[in-house]
């Protein structure tokens, strides 16, 4: 290299540097408009649960309320019983989760650490019933629930729940499959069988991953409407997903202000959840693409 | 002199009076139990039971009583039906690709080191995380033709927004408007995707005097395309089963613009306890499901790139 390129190519770097400067506002300035058309909504959710009544339909709409009430969160509670249907939720999804991570975590086992004839072909039909739609069996699961009375129940949203659902199992058995094999071989000569194995060594170790499960299967439950509209008819044994619904149909609850407060309260866990657990829900996403 | 692991390990199969082969696979079994029992009782058998409905009578209070091929006919003649299947193929061949192009264009700009990725990012994936109610009930809202942000938005640059949800010709566009504020998800998987394009190939590239663009079209999407078609089946297989918004939203109006497939699948087991045509109804749109399905399974065929092929 002569010393005469040595001036040449700093300026040249020195040029990139700028150049890429450059690239990065431009791709922030275009994301810019496009952050602001996904966050809108929810400022829009929040401002307006601070307006009065009647604020829905005024023209133009405020974006920041010019006087503020905190009104409407109580008369959230006093349209429909919300803590009840808080409950409800709960029991739901605590039901759900508990049900998923163990029994999933009980197949996800077997496929990852265990030899016995079958096993592949019982894989790739947990790979290929993730793919069919729920409608399909639908009809038929809500007649045979019918059938033992389970319908109006919350057995029917946990129960099916506790036969491990096929994204849990296939995402806990990726990660079992990561886990030193060494440790259950040296768990095994010590006398430890294998639930011993599954519950003190390879569940402790998988944290992230049952976290991840968990916090999906959270998400995915609480918010579900499809399921509690099919099997909960009496309005006391609502989630809140149907119960904030609900409250349209009552005086005061058809308005914008309440309708916002009470979508907020329920949206409220899963945006803190998502928060505190952010990169449990990019690594559940990107393992096994669901969306969430 | 032998160590107490070998001695053990020696002793295990003779102690336990059971092959440890054998012994595996009765535990292997035991362990996959969960889930057979729940594959039997919550896919396999409904779906035998809800191929037998679709071809039976069955309102729910008495036994399905078996009439052929009556449930699959009756659509041909059924103009709802018709006009479900064309809301929702309407739906799923805008949504879906406006959204994966969205999500595409997203992922890449994040990709570039921009400034506040990480926050942007999380905004991107917010709205996946909160419920279709929850998400139904602001949209109709900011849709409300008179008092709606975005049409007080548009009006400010000078254009009449029209009555989104209420007039025919736009409460479908309003759905598709609606689902690209979703596209988090996907943008999420694409950008890992992106994120596993090695850079080696990219300085080759550039060395070798390609520009940004075809660097694009010639490494990176091939590179990504296995992620692309991931994204593009589960978002047809999702768009398919479209249902809280409509529910919640215009009810399948106005004039039935919005009437999803599974709105009316829904109606007709439901409320008009239609079960066997409902089934009938499930199992045309698990056809249409898998025959897409194979259908950009096919098409991968020749344009996806997978490594080390």
């Amino acid at each position: 290299m002569t010393t005469a390129s040595w001036p040449i190519q700093r300026r040249r770097q020195r040029w990139l540097v700028a150049q890429r400067m450059a690239v990065r506002v431009f791709v922030f300035l275009l994301l810019l408009p496009l952050a602001g058309f996904i966050i809108l909504p929810f400022l829009w959710m929040l401002s307006s649960s601070f307006k009065p009544i009647g604020s829905g339909i005024r023209f133009p709409p405020q974006f920041i309320p010019t006087h503020w009430v905190w009104s409407n969160y109580p008369l959230v509670f006093q349209t429909i019983p919300f803590l009840t249907y808080m409950r409800n939720s709960i029991i739901v999804t605590g039901g759900v989760i508990v049900g998923e991570v163990l029994s999933s975590s009980i197949v996800g086992y077997s496929f990852a650490r265990l030899r016995y004839p079958g096993r592949e072909a019982a894989f790739i039909l947990v790979l290929a019933t993730m793919m069919i739609p729920f409608p399909v069996t639908m009809v038929p699961t809500f007649v045979l629930f019918n059938l033992i009375h389970w319908v109006n129940t919350y057995l029917p949203l946990i129960v099916p729940a506790w036969f491990a659902p096929p994204f849990a199992v296939f995402l806990l058995r990726q990660f079992f499959m990561t886990v030193n094999r060494e440790l259950d071989d040296a768990a095994k000569v010590d006398g430890c069988n294998e639930l011993r194995i599954l519950f003190q060594i390879l569940m402790p170790l998988s944290k992230p991953a049952l976290t991840t499960v968990a916090i999906f299967s959270f998400t995915a439950n609480w918010n579900d409407f499809l399921g509690p509209l099919i099997y909960l008819s009496d309005a006391r044994k609502f989630t809140l997903a149907l119960g904030i619904n609900y409250l349209r149909s009552f005086r005061g609850g058809g308005d914008l202000a309440p309708q916002m407060a009470a979508s907020l309260m329920f949206s409220a866990p899963c945006i803190i959840l998502f928060f505190l657990a952010q990169r449990y829900f990019v690594q559940g996403i990107v393992t096994t693409g669901i969306k969430g | 002199m032998q160590s107490a692991e070998t001695q053990a390990l020696q002793l295990a199969p003779r102690r336990r009076g059971l092959g440890l082969r054998r012994r595996e696979m009765l535990v292997g079994y035991l362990t996959l139990s969960p889930w057979a029992i729940g594959f039997l009782i919550f896919t396999l058998g409904p779906m035998i039971a809800s191929l037998w409905f679709s071809f039976s009578e069955y309102k729910i209070i008495q036994a399905p009583r078996w009439i052929g091929l009556a449930n699959y006919q009756r659509m041909f003649t059924d103009d709802l039906f018709y006009k479900s299947l064309q809301v929702t193929v309407y739906y799923t061949v805008t949504s879906v690709p406006l959204g994966i192009v969205a999500a595409l264009i997203v992922a890449v700009l994040l990709n570039q080191n921009v400034w506040g990725a990480r926050i942007m990012r999380t905004i991107f994936y917010l709205p996946s995380v909160i419920s279709g109610v929850a998400v139904s009930l602001v949209f109709a809202w900011i849709f409300n033709y008179r008092f709606g942000i975005l049409n007080y938005i548009l009006g400010l640059i000078g254009i009449h927004g029209p009555d989104w949800l209420g007039w025919r010709q736009w409460a479908l566009p309003a759905f598709v408007l609606m689902s690209l504020w979703g596209i988090g998800g996907n943008m999420i998987i694409l950008l890992a995707g992106l994120q596993g394009v090695p850079v080696t190939l990219h300085e080759a590239a550039e060395i070798d005097g390609a520009n940004a663009w075809r660097r694009f079209w010639s490494i990176t999407l091939p590179m990504i395309s296995p992620a692309i078609l991931f994204v593009s089946i589960m978002s047809i297989i999702g768009s398919f089963q479209t249902f809280t918004q409509a529910y919640i939203m215009t009810g399948g109006g106005p004039a039935y613009a919005t009437l999803f497939y599974l709105l009316y699948l829904y109606r007709n087991a439901f409320n008009w306890f239609e079960m066997g045509y409902a089934s009938a109804l499930a199992w045309v749109l698990f056809a249409i499901i898998l025959i897409c399905t194979l259908l950009a399974l096919q098409v991968s065929r020749s344009s996806v790139h997978y490594e080390g092929e």
